[in-house]
């Protein structure tokens, strides 16, 4: 999978780790901005409130 | 071979992509929430201070009908009747909360309500319990993991702890009276008198819920805390409140 990608990637050794390093980034921005901030609310550890039925709001 | 070599290999690369996506969402809710969330709180509290240090202006609030004898020789150490204090707007900052049990400049702004909006930028006030300093139970809520951990450490809170919440115009100074741990829908806890729903409250109470375990929310972690007494913001925070309290932490 990961071999496909770096074969995939034109130029040199050095070309290559970058390009790699660069999509790292876009890949871990797109995460921090978009798909964590998305996910966190329906993990457990954010409720905190008690209520008299789990999943009602108050 | 060269079919079962790739299909492993492919399996492989995708337990490690999962593994780092893991890692990655750990940095971001507790190195990137927590730490802009951090300098959020500590940007509102700054703000609430300035807003409160202000003159008070008068109070709109204040009934336009004479009010009865009841009020006029209250001691400023009773607690407040309900009607004089207006009901915060939802998701507004209304009241800033210092506990010294979790470090000595601990301080979060509490907001009205408990949305997970609300609860994001600090500690929430649930809105059908009593405010800070009246008679009743005002129950808040916070975060434990996540969001700035503001109370990951609230089981360390000891009884004669104090806690206290700062308003507009009044220091509320409570002393935690006991912990426990409930049920995520054990809502007696909120009762204006703490467990015993029914029962007419005579003094002023204080709620703290967060979850438990650490990390989990199977249940609550919560702390009570008692009106020890209420000081007019003119006469300013007695120091020995905030100083650092005894025994283990």
């Amino acid at each position: 999978m990961y071999a496909a990608l770096w074969r995939l990637f034109p130029g040199g050794r050095l070309a290559k780790t970058l390009q790699a390093l660069l999509l790292f980034a876009v890949v871990v921005a797109i995460l921090f901005i978009w798909v964590f901030p998305a996910v966190a609310p329906h993990l457990p550890f954010e409720d905190v409130t008690i209520e008299p039925t789990t999943g009602a709001t108050s | 071979m060269r079919v079962v070599r790739a299909v492993v290999g492919t399996v492989g690369e995708l337990a490690i992509t999962a593994g780092v996506l893991l890692l990655l969402f750990v940095v971001w809710e507790l190195g990137v929430v927590g730490f802009t969330t951090n300098r959020a709180q500590a940007a509102t509290v700054d703000t609430l201070e300035r807003q409160f240090a202000l003159p008070t202006p008068t109070t709109p609030s204040t009934p336009s009908t004479p009010s009865t004898s009841s009020t006029t020789d209250t001691p400023t150490a009773s607690p407040t009747t309900s009607a004089a204090v207006p009901v915060p707007p939802p998701g507004d900052a209304f009241a800033i909360l210092r506990i010294p049990r979790l470090g000595a400049s601990w301080a979060k702004p509490v907001y009205q309500g408990v949305g997970l909006d609300v609860l994001a930028k600090g500690i929430g006030h649930y809105p059908d319990t009593q405010l800070p300093g009246q008679v009743g139970n005002a129950a808040f809520a916070g975060h434990r993991a996540g969001h700035g951990n503001p109370l990951i450490d609230i089981d360390t809170i000891r009884p004669g702890d104090a806690i206290v919440v700062e308003t507009a115009d009044t220091y509320v100074i409570y002393r935690a009276d006991r912990s426990e741990i409930v049920p995520p829908t054990d809502v007696n806890v909120l009762a204006p008198v703490p467990d015993q729903p029914g029962v007419a409250p005579t003094e002023a109470w204080l709620t703290l819920t967060s979850c438990e375990p650490k990390y989990g929310s199977t249940n609550r972690f919560i702390v009570f805390a008692k009106l020890d007494r209420s000081v007019p913001r003119a006469e300013g925070l007695p120091a020995d409140v905030l100083a650092a309290p005894g025994g283990n932490g």
